[in-house]
């Protein structure tokens, strides 16, 4: 049974009962009644452990550099199995994501063959990718995927970091809006690029054609290990490890899923801040209007309006 | 008193100003709330992102005038033949209803390139038609000349020239 | 107590347009000279920041719908459209998914007030009435807002909630497949759906404008739940409530922003963002929060019939509640016992929330039923009983006299006099 909040790496942070006084004594007498079901279930999967990244929190935004780098990853690697057909090529250039340049992009995106037509004549063809054109995905259609993939369907990569979620358990739900963690989808996607071994635990039965991940669901995964040390060459001076790899490709993925990130926190800062002096305004409005006029602490002689 | 009002003649009192103050702050809150819900009318990323087309004109004949979609409009590449040209050069201003010189409306004489939308109200004309061999608006029969001018209302003014037109090369032209 | 006012206006058009179509009139006497309960609390506000939800959904709602193609191979890929070309999409999807959100907590306070205060008794049972509609109607308008973007949450959650009709014996299978146009949640399920999403708001703002004007005939109930009796125990509508009401509402779009613009996702669920697939189930289905209390009811019963019986007759018995609650007393300060039970039963409530929103094994499974069993039980036999049984606390005769007996100590008439001797001490 579990009545307190605890952190990944088995640290208490914070009691509900302290917070939530009577309400939670309520739930934590059910979560007694409720508890046997936790107990029940197979050994959990371990947590992914929280990583520090640099668009979380109220003032986050993403870091240029990293983004580039996780596009390099994505392109070298991911894109080979992974579409990501949400994306367009111009969005690499927009203010607050990768901030490629307009040069950049064009250049980059005329490496891409993309299929266009019908021409005159009713044939299909190719030309250079355009700026305009949604990333290519790798293969054409879902069936040529799973055929290439020994059955399995690589998930397009456009909003995969909010596509994936974390099961605290507990009533850390009641506290994780207030604590503004939304870095679930990146965290898990970090922890399942670290997370393979080369032989199952003892007694695991590993299926043919998969392979064992610690945070995967279930653990039997249909990607093979996608990165190594040293696979991409960086020309920013990175390190050129998995760890890093993988930050960066996560924080990459984030800023596909939410290329609006960086702004949303921004206004929301200014909507906040405006609100609470309006409200200020209103409440001093207030207390003048209803001034003398008590509601429930008692009435005064005070004339009404008109009188 | 609960409610008084300031009576005139009186300085304005912190309560005025009070009241100013929110008031301005409701406008500026409302006036931020409106204005997304008008702008997300106005074209979007990936409508801006397509607003330039390339085009091949290698395969245009002179005298030929081919219609490519730009910007949701259809866009006349006309591939002049030199009597032509002479033609839309030699016409004096006066006799315009919008007057502008050929020079003006062309990078190169041969290929004249104009926004096939009648001026009037939007109707496509056709090519190769009406007294001055340019253009006539079928829908209330403007007439145009070879060099996209207007030469007979209703119609208000010249087709318009797309900008900006850019020749990448001899054969390929980019519009936008 | 209808407040209907004589309302001349001055000016010779207006008086022209007035005397024609006198709707200033009827402005005026239902928000400005309109006579409240000068005691009322701030869970009155929540009346007001329903009406400001339902038209900011609407606005945003009519405005998503200029961008957004309800088709099946489409809508997934236009609700990302939204989100990344769309002129300030992103905001104003956001406001819309939270928004319905927000929508829902504001009506289960205000539910949960008129329970407490005992806001559906006598005169106001049509009142109430209204108000139920009105909350299935926001149900549905929810339900089938949360498929449109055809995403695994969306799709599956459409499949199993359609899949409740086919409970009903004997032409319970003809209706589902009547409901989805075909032999699955498909295109036409996604497009009467969409249809339906943009009529039903307005359905809403009709019965809202029945919901007020049912108010303001008796006129609201208040905290104490004794009626108004005579004029000194009101305050007219403006300024006095317009101007708390109004700072209520900008409380709550405080709040409100916070979720838009910090954690626009917590409330949706990440399988959301996983394009629709009619071949493969999420893990685990859930609907949206707001639904939890009533899926924990439906798995709580082991019979098929028996579950939808269940979810659907928790919402319909609330439309009982004036005459399963036998108690002539308003409201629950007045009503020790049924206080108590009233807590359990919110508590009930919110354990029937958590159950729904887990797999339904072991200890969850006897949890929702014994929380199940005492929904019921509250409303069918404890309500009725406690009437009879209850000893009720002395009501006060008026309004101003609960008032001023509160008046910490002091006379109503000390409490003038310092008033009026400092008048900058309250502002």
């Amino acid at each position: 049974m579990r009545l307190e909040l605890v952190t990944r790496n088995g640290k208490t942070i914070m009691s509900p009962l302290r917070i939530f006084g009577a309400p939670a004594l309520l739930a934590a007498g059910f979560l007694a009644v409720a508890a046997p079901a936790r107990a029940q279930e197979a050994a959990p999967a371990p947590l992914p452990p929280k990583q520090s990244w640099s668009f979380a929190g109220p003032f986050g935004r993403y870091d240029q550099a990293q983004l580039q780098r996780g596009y390099q990853v994505y392109r070298e690697v991911c894109s080979n199995c992974h579409s990501m057909h949400f994306v367009s090529f111009r969005n690499l250039s927009q203010a607050g994501g990768p901030s490629f340049s307009e040069g950049q992009v064009k250049a980059l995106a005329e490496t891409f063959k993309v299929q266009d037509g019908p021409n005159d004549a009713g044939d299909m063809f190719e030309r250079p990718g355009r700026p305009s054109d949604p990333f290519p995905s790798p293969f054409p259609n879902e069936q040529a995927a799973r055929a290439a993939n020994g059955g399995a369907l690589p998930p397009d990569m456009s909003v995969l970091a909010k596509a994936r979620d974390i099961e605290f358990g507990g009533l850390w739900f009641m506290l994780q809006p207030f604590s503004q963690y939304s870095e679930q989808g990146v965290d898990y996607i970090h922890a399942v690029l670290n997370g393979y071994h080369d032989n199952p635990p003892d007694g695991f039965k590993l299926p043919d054609g998969k392979y064992y991940n610690d945070y995967y669901p279930g653990h039997a995964i249909s990607m093979p290990k996608p990165l190594s040390d040293g696979q991409v060459t960086y020309t920013d001076g990175s390190p050129q490890t998995v760890e890093q790899y993988s930050h960066d490709i996560a924080a990459f993925l984030m800023w596909a899923a939410e290329p609006k990130l960086v702004e949303r926190k921004r206004m929301g800062l200014t909507v906040v801040i405006f609100l609470a002096v309006f409200i200020g305004l209103l409440y001093a409005i207030k207390k003048r209007i209803w001034a003398g006029i008590h509601d429930d602490t008692g009435v005064t002689t005070a004339a009404q309006p008109g009188e | 008193m609960a409610v008084a009002v300031a009576s005139p003649g009186t300085p304005p009192t912190r309560r005025d100003f009070l009241f100013i103050a929110t008031g301005a702050v409701g406008a500026v809150g409302i006036g931020s709330v409106v204005w997304p819900l008008i702008s997300q009318m106005s074209p979007d990323a990936s409508t801006l992102a397509l607003a330039s087309t390339e085009v091949d004109i290698s395969k245009i004949e002179p005298g030929a005038i081919v219609t490519i979609k730009w910007r949701g409009n259809p866009v006349f590449i006309r591939h002049r033949t030199p009597k032509e040209i002479k033609e839309a050069q030699d016409t004096p201003l006066s006799d315009l209803i919008d007057p502008a010189t050929d020079q003006s409306r062309v990078q190169k004489p041969e290929w004249l390139i104009v926004l096939g939308v009648c001026t009037h109200l939007g109707c496509v004309p056709l090519g190769h038609e009406g007294p001055y061999d340019g253009w006539l608006c079928p829908c209330h029969g403007s007439q145009y000349d070879v060099s996209g001018r207007v030469r007979h209302g209703p119609a208000p003014k010249n087709l318009l020239v797309p900008e900006p037109i850019v020749f990448l090369t001899d054969t390929k032209v980019k519009i936008g | 107590m209808s407040g209907s006012t004589t309302f001349v206006p001055k000016n010779p058009v207006l008086k022209w347009f007035e005397s024609r179509l006198p709707i200033i009139g009827l402005v005026h006497s239902s928000f400005v000279a309109f006579p409240n309960p000068r005691n009322l609390n701030y869970f009155w506000t929540f009346g007001g920041i329903l009406a400001f939800m339902l038209v900011a959904q609407i606005v945003t709602g009519v405005v998503l719908a200029m961008h957004y193609t309800p088709e099946s191979t489409l809508a997934f890929a236009s609700v990302e459209h939204i989100m990344r070309d769309v002129n300030f999409g992103w905001l104003l999807r956001y406001m819309h998914a939270n928004g319905a959100s927000m929508f829902f907590i504001a009506v289960y306070i205000h539910i949960a007030r008129g329970l407490y205060y005992g806001s559906y008794k006598a005169p106001r049972e049509i009142l109430w009435i209204l108000g139920v509609i009105i909350f299935l109607l926001m149900m549905a308008t929810a339900f089938m807002g949360y498929v449109l973007p055809w995403g695994q949450m969306s799709f599956w959650g459409a499949k199993v909630i359609t899949s409740l009709f086919s409970a009903i014996p004997l032409v319970g299978d003809a209706i589902t497949v009547w409901l989805w146009g075909g032999y699955s949640v498909g295109n036409a399920t996604l497009n009467r759906f969409f249809a339906l999403h943009y009529l039903l708001p307005f359905m809403i703002a009709g019965l809202v404008v029945l919901h007020i004007w049912a108010l303001h005939v008796p006129g609201s109930n208040n905290p104490l739940g004794v009626e108004v009796k005579s004029k000194k125990d009101t305050l007219p509508f403006h300024p006095y409530f317009t101007v708390k009401d109004g700072l209520a509402v900008v409380c709550f779009m405080l709040f409100f922003s916070y979720f838009v613009f910090y954690v626009p996702n917590y409330l949706g669920h990440a399988d959301n963002y996983i394009e629709a697939n009619p071949l493969v189930t999420p893990a685990h289905i859930v609907p949206e929060w707001y639904f939890l209390p009533y899926y924990a009811m439906l798995r709580a019963v082991p019979n098929k019939l028996g579950g939808v019986c269940a979810l659907f007759g928790s919402i319909l018995l609330l439309a009982f509640l004036p005459w399963l609650d036998t108690s002539r007393i308003r409201s629950a300060n007045f009503r020790p016992v049924y206080r108590v039970f009233l807590w359990v039963w919110f508590a009930a409530v919110a354990g029937l929330g958590y159950c729904g929103s887990q797999e339904p094994v072991g200890g969850i499974v006897t949890a929702s039923q014994i929380l199940t069993f005492w929904y019921f039980f509250h409303l069918l036999v404890v309500l009725p009983l406690l009437g009879f049984f209850e000893t009720p606390l002395k009501l006060p005769a008026t309004i101003t006299d609960a008032v001023l007996s509160t008046t910490r100590g002091s006379s109503g008439a000390m409490v003038a006099a310092r008033t009026t001797a400092s008048p900058s001490v309250d502002g």
